[in-house]
């Protein structure tokens, strides 16, 4: 562990670049979910467990897609719409029937989702780690110390433009109006007309489809597995409980921090305290939130 | 509304009625009998005992208290792990047994491995005790949801920081030392240990919820504001509650441990997914928030899985995923629940048609 | 005469830029009973939050028997022996009445023995007596929740009593009742006051209620203090009657 610090900081300080870079090309991935979730619990109160399922089930679709002969960058639409229609059905069947319900049954209904669909992909696609390879060029920098795959470049862009075009459709579409609308107050919008039932049915689809391509990103720069999903569910509630709902700028900030906690958490601690940084990044944003709130006579709720 | 408004007893439930003691009677001569009968599935009738004692102790914050927790299964692993440690390191070199994964197999004289099993498990109970109260400062100031999901993060911590330690042979696992007793007494001793434990567990449970703590209980899922502005003092309720089931998770661990002969981190002893999930299914199916409720959810829950696990060929965890989400989402109240609505009278519960004026009066 | 429980000292609350409170000053005596009044939104309630604990104050103090609790938590400020009562009535709805009361007794010397004390004995006894004061001996074994609002009410204030506090701060009490029950419910609390010599402050927009009821009475109007006095001072206060007729 030591040696790895020396490594970071006194002989090489250039791979501090590789890290930053690494960490901000899979937070935008995480940023992704994040705001996906931020959406459907602020717009409905639905905290979906099922969240980083989603994500690497949009990666197996763009998966058996690339088996196809498509290639990743273009199955992002056909991946969009593809989880949009499973995002509704699972709304249908499950989310509309739990979310009058008190917020353990939407949690609960969630994870379950969460096994069945490890489930599913796995007896799908097996337990074995899949990448897909997009054939992008690799650059390096620094003498090779830092090495930057054109294929993480060109997925910081997609997610840059995808996140773009939905925010400009919250803002400016009828209907992201009413999700909006709905977020402020469900009581009021009903009273005005909006059909709150089409207004969630459509964040929740959203939501699944931003999942959806956050996972065709992860497919390309990262692995899937069947039982991964269940750590991006995790990191994306830290990433929602410490940013707060509805604030765009802090989730893209906690998700690029939480990006180079995991990075510097891999390489200082070793590999397998990965998974183990996001989670205590959880429990410590979950006990910063606490005193906190403890100084406003408050608890987290 | 008003019409089949109901009311509980005035005894409250807590004197043992005729009908109870013959379901106690019932329970005892099949719990002894069935290992009797059935002497192929005992290991399946140990592993029914643990599922009651799970979904029980579960239910002591989780139906009882409203507090959800997802990270009971923490205390399972923890307790196992505790247990293996102590019942190891009495005797032997620790590090060693498993830097050689299993290939040393140390002779434990009878003796040395009846005390080491003794005070493995107590001692399993004990440090999960110690454990609730240090997790609990913590994840009680959670309210909801994130006490879900706080507490989810901790079991799954819990088996990554396992994972990392070599002493206790990290990702690779300990192999338990061996009970020195002939083969077909070692099922039979550890399903004794799993009954007894859920049978304690059990009659803890139900004495716990026949004093104020009950009514703490209940009033702190009902309104924990309420109750803390009636200076309940809520934290030290949770806290209590919380470590009666960490005691219990951590023997029952401790127990399996040693009867599965060989732990590892992630499927044995942290499985979060598996029996994490399994005793708040089993809760929920047989109706949380009962004293009956979380037992005839998990023999259901174990039975209907036993026997059809076999015949569904890999696809077994879908349909228990399935299963779980139409639980949850169509039955919610459970059997106990849904029965008591139905036929309040049966349950002792009268029907009290004065309130249909009451509404009225005022 | 000089003897206050509470001592609310130069106050002052801000939600963002609402001024909810402004330098409010005020001393219940013990074994009084006060009386708190203003139009709506004029910061009552805020400053019952603030006594009892339910967010930090800005600025001032407040003592409960020589005791600073102004930092101090909900909980523990309860268990020093101030309760409260809630506007939206607030009890335990899938537990019976009887299990309402037997839960309220005072945790003040909380010791781990009250926490497995047994149901029976001399607990019920108390929790059918007072039920019985508040008219809701007959209900005893229904579920909380199906009562009506009114019933919710009282059961509310007999679980107060239950909890045997040194004052009972109750915000609206007669908000939601039937009139004709009213004249029963103040002859309620001034029986709790006499007999059971439980101080009590109460938030009150009946007027004929309050003046009846307490020996002193606040008046507040946009988050200040706009009169104290008797009653019967304010009753022909005309900054009182202005608060109330005009400008609003």
């Amino acid at each position: 562990m030591l040696d790895n610090l020396q490594l970071l900081f006194v002989y090489a300080p250039v791979m501090n670049v590789q890290m930053i870079l690494d960490g901000i090309f899979v937070g935008a991935v995480f940023a992704l979910s994040a705001y996906g979730l931020a959406l459907v619990w602020g717009v409905m109160n639905v905290k979906n467990l099922a969240q980083g399922d989603f994500v690497i089930l949009g990666g197996y679709v763009a998966f058996s897609l690339y088996k196809m002969g498509v290639h990743p960058v273009l199955s992002i639409p056909i991946v969009a719409v593809v989880m949009f229609m499973f995002g509704w059905l699972v709304y249908i069947s499950i989310i509309r029937r739990v979310i009058d319900n008190d917020m353990f049954v939407s949690l609960l209904a969630t994870f379950g989702l969460s096994l069945l669909l490890q489930q599913v992909m796995n007896l799908i696609y097996g337990p074995e780690v899949q990448t897909i390879d997009s054939h992008f060029p690799i650059a390096t920098m620094f003498d090779d110390f830092v090495t930057i795959p054109m294929v993480k470049v060109v997925s910081l862009i997609l997610a840059a433009a995808f996140a773009a075009t939905v925010v400009i459709f919250m803002k400016k579409s009828r209907m992201g109006q009413a999700i909006r609308a709905t977020a402020q107050d469900a009581r009021a919008a009903r009273v005005l007309g909006i059909n709150t039932d089409n207004v969630f049915a459509f964040t929740f689809s959203l939501n699944a489809s931003i999942c959806g391509v956050a996972g065709v990103l992860v497919s390309m720069i990262w692995v899937l597995q069947p039982f991964y999903g269940i750590v991006y569910s995790l990191r994306t509630f830290a990433i929602v409980t410490a940013a707060g709902l509805g604030n765009l700028p802090a989730v893209i900030g906690m998700s690029f921090a939480l990006g180079w906690v995991e990075q510097y958490a891999g390489i200082i601690a070793g590999a397998e305290w990965q998974v183990a940084a996001a989670v205590f990044m959880l429990l410590g944003v979950l006990m910063w939130r606490q005193i906190q709130l403890r100084r406003q006579r408050q608890v987290v709720r | 509304m008003a019409a089949n408004s109901i009311a509980a007893p005035a005894a409250g439930g807590t004197v043992m009625t005729k009908n109870q003691t013959l379901l106690y009677l019932a329970i005892a001569v099949s719990g002894v009998l069935g290992p009797i009968l059935f002497p192929n599935y005992i290991q399946q009738m140990a592993v029914l005992w643990v599922m009651v004692l799970m979904a029980s102790t579960w239910d002591i914050t989780g139906g009882q208290m409203g507090y959800n927790s997802l990270g009971n299964i923490t205390f399972f692993g923890v307790g196992m792990y505790v247990s293996a440690v102590i019942q190891v390191s009495m005797f032997y070199d620790i590090g060693l047994y498993t830097a050689s994964y299993g290939a040393i197999k140390p002779e434990f004289t009878d003796e040395q491995y009846f005390t080491g099993l003794a005070m493995g498990i107590l001692a399993a109970g004990v440090v999960c005790v110690v454990l609730a109260r240090l997790l609990g400062t913590v994840v009680f100031g959670l309210r909801g949801p994130y006490f879900a999901i706080g507490t989810l993060g901790v079991a799954i911590a819990a088996g990554q920081i396992a994972g990392t330690i070599d002493t206790i042979g990290g990702g690779a696992g300990i192999s338990m030392p061996f009970l020195p007793l002939d083969i077909q007494y070692r099922s039979i001793f550890f399903y004794i240990i799993c009954f007894s434990l859920a049978i304690l567990s059990h009659f803890t449970i139900r004495w716990m919820f026949s004093t104020q703590f009950g009514l703490a209980a209940n009033a702190i899922r009902d309104d924990e504001d309420k109750a803390e502005a009636m200076g309940i003092p809520t934290m030290k309720y949770k806290q209590f509650g919380w470590g009666v089931a960490a005691f219990y998770m951590g023997c029952i661990g401790a127990v399996f441990g040693n009867m599965v002969g060989y732990i590892e981190p992630i499927e044995v002893a942290f499985p979060a997914p598996t029996f994490g999930i399994f005793m708040v299914a089993m809760a929920l199916l047989g109706g949380k928030g009962t004293l009956w409720g979380p037992v005839l959810g998990a023999v259901l829950f174990h039975v209907v899985k036993e026997t059809t696990w076999t015949y569904l060929l890999g696809w077994q965890w879908v349909a228990l995923g399935l299963i779980l989400i139409v639980n949850i989402v169509y039955f919610q109240q459970g059997i106990m629940g849904w029965l008591q609505t139905k036929y309040p009278e049966k349950f002792g519960i009268v029907v009290d048609q004065s309130t249909t004026q009451a509404k009225e009066e005022a | 005469m000089a003897d206050p429980i509470i001592t609310v000292n130069n106050v002052s609350k801000a939600y963002g830029g609402v001024k909810a409170n402004v330098d409010i000053s005020l001393t219940v005596e013990r074994g009084s009973i006060t009386g708190i009044i203003g139009p709506n939104g004029c910061g009552k309630t805020t400053l019952f939050n603030s006594i009892v604990g339910y967010h930090p104050i800005d600025t001032g103090s407040i003592k409960f028997d020589d005791t600073e609790i102004s930092t101090l938590r909900v909980g523990d400020i309860a268990r020093l022996g101030m309760l409260r009562t809630f506007q939206q009535t607030r009890i335990y709805g899938k537990m019976d009445c009887v299990d309402n009361m037997q839960i309220s007794v005072s945790h003040r010397d909380g010791s781990k023995n009250s926490m497995f004390a047994s149901r029976r004995g001399e607990i019920r006894d108390r929790a059918e007596h007072l039920l019985e004061f508040v008219g809701l001996y007959s209900k005893r074994n229904l579920i909380s929740g199906d009562l009506s609002f009114g019933q919710q009410k009282l059961l509310e204030f007999a679980m107060a009593l239950m909890n045997d506090p040194k004052v009972l701060l109750l915000d609206e009490p007669t908000a939601g009742i039937n009139p004709t029950l009213i004249n029963g419910l103040i002859d309620r609390l001034r029986r709790a006051n006499e007999e059971l010599g439980i101080t009590l402050c109460v938030i009150e927009h009946n007027m004929r209620v309050i003046m009846n009821l307490a020996s002193n009475i606040y008046c507040l109007s946009n988050g200040k203090m706009l009169a104290s006095g008797k009653p019967e001072d304010l009753q022909n206060d005309p900054r009182v009657i202005d608060a109330y007729l005009g400008g609003h």
